[in-house]
């Protein structure tokens, strides 16, 4: 895989090889391939000279350092009470008929990733949900529905 | 607007101020009349734990070591907490301000805001904003810098040595204190970690004076603080308010008209019943709030919201410390027992116990509050947990 | 006294150095405060909270380990709010347990089993979440055994192994209630960097990271009548298997040891330390004859400094982190290996034993022997040389199996043949012990003389300094080393995988001229492997390293190439150091191993 050695080479250039410089890195090679596979975790550990088993164990702590392989784009609903108060469910199961998966599981396609997670910080606007890094918000069913058709318009 | 019984006040987003005068006239002050502003205002953080502004920049300020650091802390994960996001979209300029007087006053030549994952979009904004900044303190020969630092979704990361430890390329796990950061933070290194919000506060203090500040609030709670309404309210959102209003008046104001509960300050906050919101006061004397209230009407099932607290703060927790970590898991699937009858009512009394161990022996605050929502919730909702 | 602070602790004044803590400050008093993540050796992590005592004025409890006493601090540490939350700690820790005492290797020996006993823990007190856990138990490794669900996360081994082992195997994983110790990517610990070095083991309060062990596989071979079991003993072994049997730390037990193999039924007892001896004649012949291709032959591949080669966890770090280093270690095996090729060859023709009955075992103060004795490099005699090694720990496991009273047993003395061996022997099993053995004969080859040090005790090298320079003037050499006139012998001396770590640097920048280097992979040497009595702290590793030195300094004789043993061998077998037969089963090369 002399691509993700190619990435982590250009990350370590431009962030650094130190300890410090672990996250940046690691938050790149999530950008750029939607999560860390072991091979980049080697990759990181060599550039930065560190242990392997410490790299790992740092990307498993942040839920947004994917270690499993992950769709082209990742949903993340948000699942805490005020979205969950204001039909999170529903959103959810719209989704997985949508994309037929279940919360957890990649498209065969690889294309979508389905996730839950903690409070995106729009309460009030809830339920929200992020596509990778954009944010979508007071969502029902046919908001859903025509979020992802535009996604998979454009893939 | 109708029945505003509670003092709207404008100056977080106020547009009254030109933050580079601000700015140019108080990097000229003396680091004494900065810090007597701040700490005649009463500020007291904003990001929970409520520590005086002032005296942390004091005590940073102290310190004789060369490097010293201003910290913004971004990571604003609280359930129901969405002001700061507000904030950084809104006034990005005022926080950077914040952090300059901060800086000169300390002695720090950098400053990090850690953004945290969910806000990544806000990144490229506040990074021209940044430009800009940077661009007019070299124009003062003002000598600092402000780097963004990004989480990567993990809320124990707004816990302040969490957060050091993250920005030091480390799993987030809290340290022990003392030492606290003001003496040990950011690579070990005097910082000041202040909230969002709180910096803004601090900046717009310099502009309007302590006086101004000061006279809004009550004794232990001085000024206004910017709240983030959710839950069952028709008028959901961002509401910047005067301090020491009761719960009544916030309810009447906020709530449907059939507001059952209020969950003052997030999950690691309190629940608050409809038979206490008169007596209960928002602000530091009665139930403090980093701003999270969220609202539930008769047809919300506090179980499922206690449930669903305890769910966040499982995952949530680093899970180094014992306590936190297994007594989380230990709240969840107990509770759960109970609702389906495989443990008796008696056992939320031992989880009580827990509860209380859990907030005394728990290494950072983050299990050290779990027994706040948990307690609240089970003393004044018993029946619902069991039947 | 300005560097003192003064609190109370239960009523008692107590002044302590700043710095200290209220759990040091309550040990000064002998007032027990139970730990778990707290260990002398390590950094403080303040994770497990059982040691939470009371601090007036404050609201919530304080952890003694990580609380700095500080002036006028009342503290309690005995009251109902106190044990309450222990008694909580204790049930939580249990609940994620799988509390199968009895089918536990530590039954018996296990800090949180001592903790449970403690606090007469008899219905748990809150559900079992056992069974909501995907615990896995990694026992591919011949040595260690990780067992996920006898994990209570102190992370006493992570911080073992990255402060005292510069390895980093083991990490914390994951968050909230996810968080395990795992390795790179879960992997086994047999892929992965682990040294085998059992440091972590012999920190790990409870059964999660044990040793792999062969009692039955020992008891068979001693009870099959076919076989013919022998036995060696490393020289640490006898300093420390006391204190596994009730005795103090630094208790020699020498002859009660050999007396106990007797017997356990071993057909014949013998020692590691005659090897110890032959390892000083090979690798010194082996540093002088590098030294004499560098310096009179002006040989470029001539690897230099020369590191030594006997301590296995030493070997697979370098495997591992310096594989571009492998030319510069000693290619002598280590004294375990070399005594199981011999065993098999040397022995069995003077026995008259034919080598596919002999069942060689080995007593070790350590975890990563047994991982060597499983190396396919180390099969030169045609069989398994080593067929199995036991830790110090399991050498006390089996004498209490057997009933011995172990205080009690008279000093019986090893079996000849393999079974005599040099005070210079006995110091392998401190740190800093294999370069005083060497110079202590490598000196006297070049110069006819003793080294020049009062009682041959080369004190530089000894110590728990963790890095140690020493360097000795050659002069007035005999002619055939005449070379070596005026060189001054640069050594260093490094105990621990972080010290080595810190030499290794050194090397690679150029910024040291040392001839050799002794690497010990464990604090202290072999006298703190992996394999060794549990508990290990400063304290005991210094009264065992004391051990040593009194039991070299009573030896008759003090070095390598005096002990007659040797001599036979080489008359009767080896012919010389560096010979074509102790090529073929002394010496051996390693192969360079991947990062993770
Ligand atoms: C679990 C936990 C999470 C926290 N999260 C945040 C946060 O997201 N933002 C914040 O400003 N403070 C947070 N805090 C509080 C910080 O530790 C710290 O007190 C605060 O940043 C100090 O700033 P202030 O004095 O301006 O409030 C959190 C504390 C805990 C225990
Ligand atoms: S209380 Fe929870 S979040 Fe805080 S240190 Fe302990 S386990 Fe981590
Ligand atoms: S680790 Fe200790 S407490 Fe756990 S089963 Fe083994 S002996 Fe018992
Ligand atoms: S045996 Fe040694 S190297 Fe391996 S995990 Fe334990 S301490 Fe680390
Ligand atoms: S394996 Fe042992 S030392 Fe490591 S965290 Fe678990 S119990 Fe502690
Ligand atoms: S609860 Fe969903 S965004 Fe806050
Ligand atoms: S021994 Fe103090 S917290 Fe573990």
């Amino acid at each position: 895989m002399p691509e993700i050695k190619e990435l982590v080479k250009d990350l370590a250039d431009k962030h650094g090889r130190n300890r410090e410089s672990l996250l940046p890195i690691l938050q790149g090679i999530v950008t750029e391939e939607r999560f860390i596979s072991d091979v980049a975790m080697t990759e990181v550990a060599r550039e930065l000279d560190m242990s392997a088993a410490l790299v790992y164990g740092t990307a498993t702590f942040y839920s947004f350092l994917d270690t499993k392989p992950r769709g082209k784009f990742v949903i993340r609903v948000c699942k805490t009470i005020t979205c969950d108060m204001k039909g999170k469910k529903q959103i959810v199961k719209t989704l997985e008929e949508l994309l037929k998966i279940k919360v957890g599981e990649t498209t065969k396609d690889k294309n979508f990733t389905l996730l839950e997670t903690n409070c995106l910080g729009w309460c009030h606007k809830g339920p929200a949900m992020l596509i990778n890094d954009e944010v979508f918000t007071e969502l029902d069913e046919d908001k859903v529905t025509e979020i992802i058709d535009d996604y998979m318009r454009n893939i | 607007m109708p029945n505003t019984k509670l003092k709207r006040v404008d100056i977080i987003f106020s547009e009254d101020c030109v933050y580079k005068d601000v700015l140019a006239d108080n990097l000229k002050k003396s680091n004494e009349d900065i810090l007597k502003d701040i700490l005649d205002s009463g500020l007291r953080g904003r990001g929970g734990a409520g520590f005086p502004t002032g005296l942390k920049w004091k005590f940073t300020s102290q310190e004789t070591e060369e490097e010293k650091y201003v910290v913004c802390n971004a990571d604003e994960g609280e359930p129901g907490t969405f002001k700061d996001r507000e904030i950084l979209t809104r006034v990005p300029l005022k926080v950077f301000g914040g952090m300059a007087i901060c800086a000169k006053v300390i002695g720090a030549k950098h400053g990090y805001v850690y953004l945290r994952g969910e806000y990544q979009f806000l990144k490229a904004d506040l990074e021209k904003a940044l430009e800009e900044f940077h661009s007019f303190v070299k124009e003062l020969g003002f000598d600092f810098q402000i780097h963004i630092l990004m989480g990567s979704g993990a809320y124990i990361c707004g816990e302040e040595s969490a957060l050091f430890e993250s920005m030091e390329g480390k799993r987030g796990e809290p340290r022990n204190k003392p030492p606290y950061p003001t003496i040990s933070g950011f690579r070990n290194k005097p910082t000041v970690i202040n909230n969002v919000e709180t910096l803004v506060y601090a900046f717009m203090i310099c502009r309007i004076g302590a006086g101004k500040f000061h006279e809004l609030g009550t004794t232990d709670s001085r000024g206004s603080k910017v709240f983030s309404i959710s839950g069952d309210t028709p008028i959901a959102g961002i509401y910047e308010l005067e301090l020491g209003m009761s719960l009544e008046d916030f309810v009447e104001e906020f709530g449907d008209g059939d507001t059952k509960a209020v969950q003052v300050g997030g999950a690691s906050g309190f629940c608050v019943p409809r038979k206490k919101f008169k007596d209960t006061i928002i602000g530091f004397e009665g139930v403090p709030t980093g701003g999270s209230m969220m609202l539930f009407n008769s047809s919300r099932s506090m179980y499922n919201v206690l449930k669903n607290y305890v769910e966040f703060f499982e995952e949530e927790s680093c899970g180094q410390c014992t306590p936190c970590r297994v007594g989380c898991q230990q709240l969840k699937k107990g509770i759960e027992a109970i609702k389906k009858g495989e443990k008796s009512a008696h056992y939320l009394d031992t989880l009580q116990k827990l509860a209380d161990t859990m907030k005394v022996s728990s290494k950072c605050g983050l299990g050290q509050s779990v027994a706040n929502s948990f307690s609240s919730i089970v003393d004044n909702f018993r029946e619902e947990m069991i039947y | 006294m300005a560097n003192t602070v003064k609190l109370n602790i239960d009523g008692i004044d107590v002044s302590i150095e700043a710095g200290k803590t209220v759990l040091d400050a309550a040990k000064k008093l002998n007032i027990h405060i139970p730990t778990l993540c707290y260990h002398e050796d390590l950094c403080v992590a303040g994770n497990c909270r059982v040691c939470v005592v009371e601090q007036e004025g404050v609201k919530n409890l304080v952890a003694s380990c990580a609380m700095p006493a500080q002036d006028g601090m009342v503290i309690h540490t005995n009251t109902h709010k106190v044990r309450n939350a222990r008694r909580h700690v204790v049930e939580l820790l249990l609940s994620e347990h799988n509390a199968d005492c009895t089918k536990c290797y530590k039954n018996t020996r296990c800090e949180l089993q001592d903790l449970a006993g403690e606090m007469v823990i008899n219905e748990h007190m809150f559900l079992d979440l056992v069974p909501d856990k995907n615990y896995t138990i990694d026992n591919l490794s011949p040595a260690i055994i990780k067992d996920d669900s006898k994990c209570i996360r102190c992370q006493r081994c992570v911080r073992t192994c990255d402060e005292l082992q510069h390895v980093s195997a083991l990490g914390v994983a994951y968050k909230g209630e996810h968080m395990k110790i795992s390795t790179f990517f879960e992997n086994p610990m047999y892929e992965v960097v682990c040294t085998n070095c059992g440091q972590c083991v012999i920190r790990c309060p409870t059964g999660a990271l044990v040793e792999k062990n062969y009692l039955d596989n020992v008891w068979d071979a001693i009870y099959d009548e076919d076989k013919h079991v022998i036995v060696q003993t490393a020289p640490a072994t006898r300093i420390a298997l006391g204190e596994d049997l009730g005795m103090e730390a630094g208790s020699i037990v020498t002859g009660k040891m050999a007396a106990a193999l007797r017997r356990l039924g071993f057909d014949s007892v013998l020692d590691t330390d005659f090897t110890a001896d032959l390892t000083i004649m090979e690798e010194g012949t082996e540093l002088l004859t590098r030294l004499k291709r560098a310096l009179v032959d002006k040989d470029p591949t001539v690897k230099l400094p020369m590191t030594t080669s006997c301590s296995p966890g030493w070997i697979k770090f370098i495997e591992h982190m310096y594989p571009e280093y492998l030319e510069n270690v000693s290619t002598c095996k280590s004294p375990q290996q070399m005594f199981g090729a011999l065993a098999k060859t040397y022995y069995a023709e003077k026995r008259g034993i034919d080598p596919a009955k002999i069942v060689s075992v080995s007593i070790m103060p350590c975890t990563a022997k047994k991982f060597e004795a499983n190396r396919p490099e180390m099969r030169d005699s045609g069989y398994q040389d080593v067929d199995m090694g036991l830790t110090t720990r399991e050498l006390a496991v089996m004498i209490k199996q057997a009933g011995i009273d172990f205080k009690e047993l008279p000093d019986e003395k090893f079996d000849s043949l393999m079974g005599k061996s040099s005070g210079a022997a006995v110091i392998f099993g401190a740190t800093g012990g294999v370069m005083e053995a060497a110079l202590r004969t490598a000196y006297e080859i070049v110069t006819g003389r003793e080294v020049p040090f009062k009682n041959l005790n080369i004190t530089p090298v000894r110590g728990m300094e963790g890095v140690k320079e020493a360097a000795v003037k050659i002069e007035n050499v005999l002619p055939a080393w005449s070379f070596l006139e005026g060189v001054e012998l640069k050594t260093v001396v490094a105990h621990g995988l972080t010290n080595a770590n810190k030499v290794m640097q050194a090397v690679k920048n150029g910024t040291a001229d040392w001839h050799f280097i002794e690497i010990m992979a464990c604090p202290g040497g072999c006298l703190g492997g992996g394999g060794q009595p549990i508990p290990t702290t400063p304290e005991i590793r210094k009264k065992r390293a004391e051990a040593i030195y009194r039991e070299d300094a009573g030896m008759a004789i003090r070095k390598s190439h005096e002990n007659p043993e040797i001599k036979q061998i080489y008359e009767e077998f080896l012919e010389e150091p560096l010979s074509h037969k102790s090529h073929w089963l002394l010496h051996t090369h390693y192969q360079a191993r991947k990062r993770e």
